[in-house]
């Protein structure tokens, strides 16, 4: 019989109920909720009369609407306002743990997960938010929800949930000095398309996968959604543990060599098959940028805007021509000569210490140019601190970045940091829908040094043209 | 959730691809923390153009929507398919959906019809010409017709989401029927949980 993949192990460890007919119940070992997928849920347990199962098993923070202004200043708009007073609330009442604005271990959920220590390996984990993929990185099962399923959660602890289909990325080979997580993981949303992962989960697998630190395996996880897929997937090794072992809720823990012991066997078999297998070649991946208005569009960064004509007749072909003309973008433009107004590092993808260390690596003694504003927004309050003490926020402010407080901000533009109409980013967050940074906005997404190149140019830019 | 069985209505031809969820609901919605009132929100980018095609009296009070493919990829606001609700739709029809959409349709009695691209590409150009066309979707039978063109095709839904639509059961309830079989799971469970991590302020003890 053939070995399991770790999708199918994760799977089949958490069903805690099944019959024929019924779709399984999956039991759920960690729920992180935030404040805006969740308050219509907990409004339909007060309506049903019920409880929250696992409170131990649950974590809130503020991260999607909160002001990256010090936390000391009010939250202007009301219904932002509103809206984080009902978290706090409803984890009160339910007694569920929160980070509020402003708490040291609050930041985007996708990213003080991982860096506590309370996403760990073997465990399957769920969030109101479709980047929850992120944390597969460290070999969990972990996924995006809706605010129904969020309620189910809350009430059960399990989800009504069918196996999926299982998809290996695998890549193979040595990204290119100058090639980070990102664009790797550009190249695989690109590669599959919006709808390739669509039923599935993906291992990311292979030399290159192996070679990346947990920040880029996060990166690579996190724009799994983007292919469609339900959940990315790496299996546990050497650098999982290392990384773990470090967090601050496991540091103190007790048993950390079995917790190790038991960690290491989430792999997938040697000899596991699975339903389908996509193989990269990381050296043939570059810098690079999308230029329209989903993740697939993309191109290398000394690359130029595609003719839509070159495509096929069809919705391909009308979606092109729609995207360009919503970025304002010519056929044939080289990207390098594309200016932008704002730049954007942030993100569940690219805000922690690794991505701020890469961009201010490219900054340190050069200016941001003229009419250009540059924003970044470490992940997490522990991103912020760690970055402090390295010296990066004086990095960054010396060359004219603001350094502001954490959150999800300009990714999807629910707080004061917007696009205005028009406007155009560079930006190392996940998605570049229309209007997704404000209305009108055009994003283009890209690695955290090319962002900061980009900065300082004025115009995209590889990070070696200002080195 | 809203029961389902057999809908009759009229259908409005969107014919875009790749429409995800930002574009169903723009993010300045989502700041809201009742369930009602999304219509308002729905494609609210879009509505301004007075071209646009929910803007064309033709399809006031149409229940459908066809459109083109990958519809409601992206993040995983339910509020999606509220906007689409509240708004009148009982039923998207396209040749494929986002994952999490498709999902959180299921829980709240959108119907998701999965037909052909050329059946969508057909049906599309049909309702452009004829706004009033009936069509009708019958979740019981996993069927679209066309009475008036003879046209009728079959779509996939499995059986549970169709027991769940048709009879309009509530997830949670049904779940907590197994409720001893979720105990004896945690029983057995050795993954640590959050217990005695935090203290009463979110400090790390
Ligand atoms: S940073 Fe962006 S993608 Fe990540 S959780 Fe926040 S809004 Fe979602």
């Amino acid at each position: 019989m053939a070995g399991r993949t770790l999708y199918d192990r994760l799977y089949d460890e958490h069903l805690a109920w099944t019959a024929p007919g019924e779709t399984p119940l999956l039991y759920v070992d960690l729920h992180l909720v935030h404040e805006v997928t969740s308050p219509q849920a907990f409004d339909g347990l007060r309506i049903a009369g019920r409880r929250v199962r696992r409170p131990d098993r649950t974590l809130a923070t503020a991260d999607h609407n909160v002001p990256t202004d010090p936390p000391a200043t009010p939250v202007a708009d009301p219904i932002s306002a509103r809206q984080l007073d009902v978290l706090d609330e409803n984890c009160r009442e339910f007694g569920i743990t929160v980070f509020p604005r402003g708490h040291e271990n609050q930041g985007i959920v996708h990213v003080i997960g991982p860096e506590l220590g309370v996403t760990q390996p073997g465990m399957t984990i769920v969030c109101g938010d479709s980047h929850t993929s992120t944390h597969g990185a460290v070999g969990a099962l972990a996924f995006g929800i809706g605010t129904s399923e969020v309620e189910h959660v809350l009430a059960t602890q399990t989800l009504p949930q069918e196996r999926a289909v299982t998809l290996a990325v695998t890549v193979e080979g040595e990204l290119r000095a100058g090639v980070s997580a990102k664009d790797l993981a550009l190249s695989i949303v690109a590669t599959l398309g919006t709808g390739g992962g669509t039923g599935s989960v993906i291992e990311f697998r292979g030399s290159a996968i192996r070679a990346l630190s947990m920040e880029g395996r996060m990166t690579v996880c996190n724009m799994s959604i983007e292919a469609g897929a339900r959940a990315g997937l790496v299996a546990v090794d050497d650098t999982t543990i290392a990384y773990l072992l470090s967090r601050p809720a496991i540091a103190s823990r007790h048993d950390r060599d079995q917790l190790v012991e038991r960690w290491r066997s989430y792999v997938s078999d040697d000899d596991a098959i699975f339903d389908r297998e996509v193989v990269l070649d990381a050296s043939q991946i570059t810098p690079s940028v999308t230029w329209g208005t989903n993740p697939a569009q993309v191109v290398a960064l000394a690359g130029a805007v595609p003719d839509p004509e070159e495509l096929p007749a069809g919705p391909e072909r009308e979606a092109a021509q729609r995207a360009l003309r919503y970025m304002g973008l010519a056929p044939g433009t080289r990207m390098r000569d594309v200016p932008v107004d704002v730049v954007f590092i942030g993100s569940c993808t690219n805000s922690r210490l690794e991505d701020l260390r890469a961009a201010a690596a490219v900054a340190a003694g050069h200016r941001v140019a003229a009419g250009v504003r540059a924003l970044v927004v470490p992940g997490s309050h522990r991103v912020k601190q760690a970055a402090e003490a390295e010296g990066l926020d004086r990095v960054f402010a010396e060359a004219g970045f603001e350094w502001r407080e954490p959150g999800c901000s300009m990714c999807l533009g629910m707080n004061p940091d917007q696009l205005a109409p028009g406007q155009r980013s560079a930006s190392t967050s996940n998605r570049n829908f229309e209007g997704r940074q404000g209305r009108g906005g055009r994003t283009h997404l890209v690695s955290p040094a090319v962002a900061a190149a980009t900065a300082l140019v004025g115009r995209f830019a590889d990070p070696r043209e200002v080195a | 959730m809203l029961a389902v069985s057999v809908l009759e209505g009229r259908a409005v031809p969107l014919r875009r691809a790749e429409v995800d969820t930002d574009q169903i609901i723009p993010s300045a919605w989502l700041k809201r923390v009742e369930r009602s009132g999304f219509g308002r929100g729905l494609f609210s980018e879009w509505r301004d153009d007075p071209a646009f095609v929910l803007n064309q009296p033709s399809y006031q009070g149409a229940t459908i929507l066809v459109a083109g493919p990958h519809f409601g990829i992206g993040s995983s606001r339910e509020h999606a398919v509220w906007a689409l609700l509240d708004y009148g739709f009982r039923a998207v029809i396209a040749p494929s959906f986002g994952d999490i959409f498709r999902t959180n349709a299921g829980k709240q009695g959108l119907v998701v019809v999965p037909l052909d691209s050329a059946d969508v590409d057909e049906l599309t150009d049909w309702i452009t010409d004829e706004p009033d066309l009936a069509i009708v979707v019958d979740v019981e039978h996993g069927r679209v017709e066309v009475p008036a063109r003879g046209w009728q095709r079959d779509f996939a839904m499995d059986d549970w989401t169709r027991q769940r639509l048709i009879n309009g059961w509530d997830d949670v309830g049904l779940a907590l029927r197994h409720v001893e079989a979720i105990d004896a799971f945690e029983d057995a469970s050795t993954t640590p949980s959050l217990a005695g991590l935090f203290d009463g302020s979110g400090h790390l003890v």
